[in-house]
């Protein structure tokens, strides 16, 4: 199966890979996946307390071509976004933005657990009520 | 200049050497006859080509030619070969023994004996791949008619001991089917030594054309007998209906009688890029692990898994380049793991972490210092944008994390 153009972009030269620092109050932080299931992206994002807006955003992932892909695209959308804005991303929206196969679905998933995850972090350390079906890490 | 293309898959198939490519062209056009043709000189000519052919396998396999039975590959003699012996000895017994780590053409047919009501004990391997042997016998019981154990495994390399196992079934009077594809024309397998009364083998792993194979069927003590799986003109004395592929056939005489004088030379000379190319990894990078025995492996053959890395997206890394295969998941349709790798025990971390070298005829040495670079590279690559890297770095136990499942 060949990759989508897009997705040996992101593969190629991913944007925004690195570590926020975990202990800032002003960062979230996402962890999911496993590594007995061969994927496991961490995906962090620094809020700006006052607006709510998200400054900063990076990741690391194990996993396939598509799942660091879909990552490195999270990221992408996530700066500059409010947090409620973020929450609203879909992983339909990275599987179509990609173009990637139907078996490649559930690494998009993850990258939707993972901005929930760090999000709910976010919220947990700033005091903010949290539902809890939106803990996934 | 174009983009350099390395092939270390050899595994999944060979290339079709020039010379064997050469003597086939004939038999498309001016010898295009059915060896089947009795009574005018186009099926001669063909017949006497599959004669000729039949006996170069022969040779190559220490064989008589009337062993040899054409097919269409691997798959089918494994088929064949199974099926076969159930059907032919259902009155002795219904109990079969085979393998975790056998290729699925074996473990699928023997699951599908299953559902007509055949017994199969699938053995478990150590951790090196090898089967125990006295975990064989005790398997054995009044009702198996056969065991069935590949010569050498198509993931790891890892070398069955075909001697030991002969003795066992001989012992006991029960058949032993190997199927050698990834063994046959690259180390010496002769099945009579060993003991082995069938042997399944394919033309494209041994540099020859895809589509043509063989079973071998001992013909004298044991004289062994199995019951035809295509019905038809009755070719193949029987046992394999269907016109035969004459330039398959030819191609696959033609490798057979390369192989026979070329295979030591191509063992030495691999064995030392492969070990040059493991050294490399093990040596310099860390958390590299070799997976399977590494003194009873072929010898062009090497698994390794690059801990904190998954396959699919190392592979790449360089795939524009280097061809090769891994065991990870993320590579399968099925979204699962290797299922040889996990046999060895492997952690599914490890498993997805897996790449197979195989190398071949016509891999040269600048290919495998090529390699060796690139695959570093991805490696690093990939491990800096890990996570699990990182947290293996800063000494997190990973086994201690709560994972997601999912
Ligand atoms: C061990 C083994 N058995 C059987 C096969 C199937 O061979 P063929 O492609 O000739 O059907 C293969 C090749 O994939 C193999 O490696
Ligand atoms: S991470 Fe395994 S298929 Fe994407």
């Amino acid at each position: 199966m060949a990759y989508s153009n897009k997705v040996i972009d992101h593969f190629q030269n991913p944007r925004n890979v690195g570590t926020l620092d975990k202990a800032s109050k002003s960062v979230g932080t996402g962890l999911v996946g496993a590594p007995e299931c061969g994927d496991v992206m961490r995906l962090q994002i620094e809020v700006d307390d006052a607006t709510g807006v998200i400054r900063d955003a990076k990741f690391k992932t194990f996993g396939c071509g598509s799942a660091i892909a879909s990552s490195s695209l999270a990221t992408e959308w996530l700066k500059g976004k409010s947090v409620d804005d973020a929450l609203k991303i879909d992983n339909m929206d990275i599987v179509e933005e990609l173009a990637l196969p139907p078996v490649k679905i559930h690494c998009s998933v993850l990258a939707e657990d993972a901005i929930k995850a760090a999000i709910t972090d976010y919220k947990k350390k700033n005091g903010v009520e949290v539902a809890d079906e939106a803990t996934v890490a | 200049m174009g983009v350099r293309k390395i092939y270390l898959d050899n595994n999944a198939t060979t290339p079709c050497d020039p010379r064997v490519v050469e003597t086939m062209v004939p038999y498309f056009f001016e010898h295009h006859g059915n060896a089947a043709s009795r009574n005018h000189p186009f099926g001669w000519e063909a017949e006497e080509a599959v004669d000729y052919a039949r006996e170069q396998i022969a040779k190559l396999i220490n064989a008589d030619e009337k062993e040899i039975i054409f097919t269409s590959g691997a798959t089918e003699s494994d088929n064949l070969a199974i099926k076969g012996v159930y059907e032919m000895y259902s009155r002795k017994g219904n109990h079969i023994i085979t393998v975790k780590t056998e290729h699925k053409a074996v473990l699928d047919t023997c699951n599908k004996l299953e559902k007509h009501g055949a017994e199969i004990t699938y053995l478990d391997v150590q951790a090196d791949g090898l089967i125990n042997l006295a975990e064989l016998e005790t398997a054995i019981k009044p009702n198996t008619i056969m065991v069935a154990v590949m010569w050498a495994n198509n993931e790891t390399g890892v070398i069955q001991p075909m001697k030991e196992i002969g003795q066992i079934c001989e012992k006991h009077g029960v058949l032993f089917f190997s199927d050698a594809t990834q063994a046959v024309g690259k180390i010496k397998t002769h099945p009579r030594d060993v003991g082995v009364h069938l042997m399944a083998f394919s033309a494209h792993k041994m540099y020859g054309p895809k589509g043509v194979g063989a079973l071998y069927v001992s013909r004298k003590n044991p004289r062994v007998k199995v019951t035809a799986q295509l019905d038809g003109g009755g070719h193949e004395r029987g046992m394999r209906s269907g016109t035969l592929n004459v330039p398959g056939i030819v191609g696959f005489g033609k490798a057979a009688e390369i192989a026979m004088q070329e295979m030591d030379q191509d063992a030495a000379r691999l064995s030392a890029l492969r070990d040059k190319l493991e050294q490399a990894f093990l040596h310099e990078m860390e958390e590299v692990y070799v997976n399977g025995n590494v003194a009873h492996r072929m010898p062009h053959v090497a698994n390794i898994s690059f801990k904190h890395v998954e396959g699919e997206g190392l592979m790449m890394t360089f795939n524009q380049e280097i061809a090769l295969s891994s065991g990870s998941a993320c590579t399968s349709a099925s979204l699962e793991p290797s299922y040889v790798l996990v046999a060895l025990g492997l952690g599914d971390d490890l498993a997805h972490s897996s790449l197979r070298f195989s190398l071949g005829r016509f891999t040269k040495e600048e290919d495998v210092n090529y390699a060796i670079e690139a695959i570093k590279k991805g490696v690093n690559h990939m491990r800096d944008i890990s996570p699990i890297w990182e947290m293996y770095k800063e000494g997190v136990d990973l086994t201690k994390i709560e994972w997601a499942a999912h």
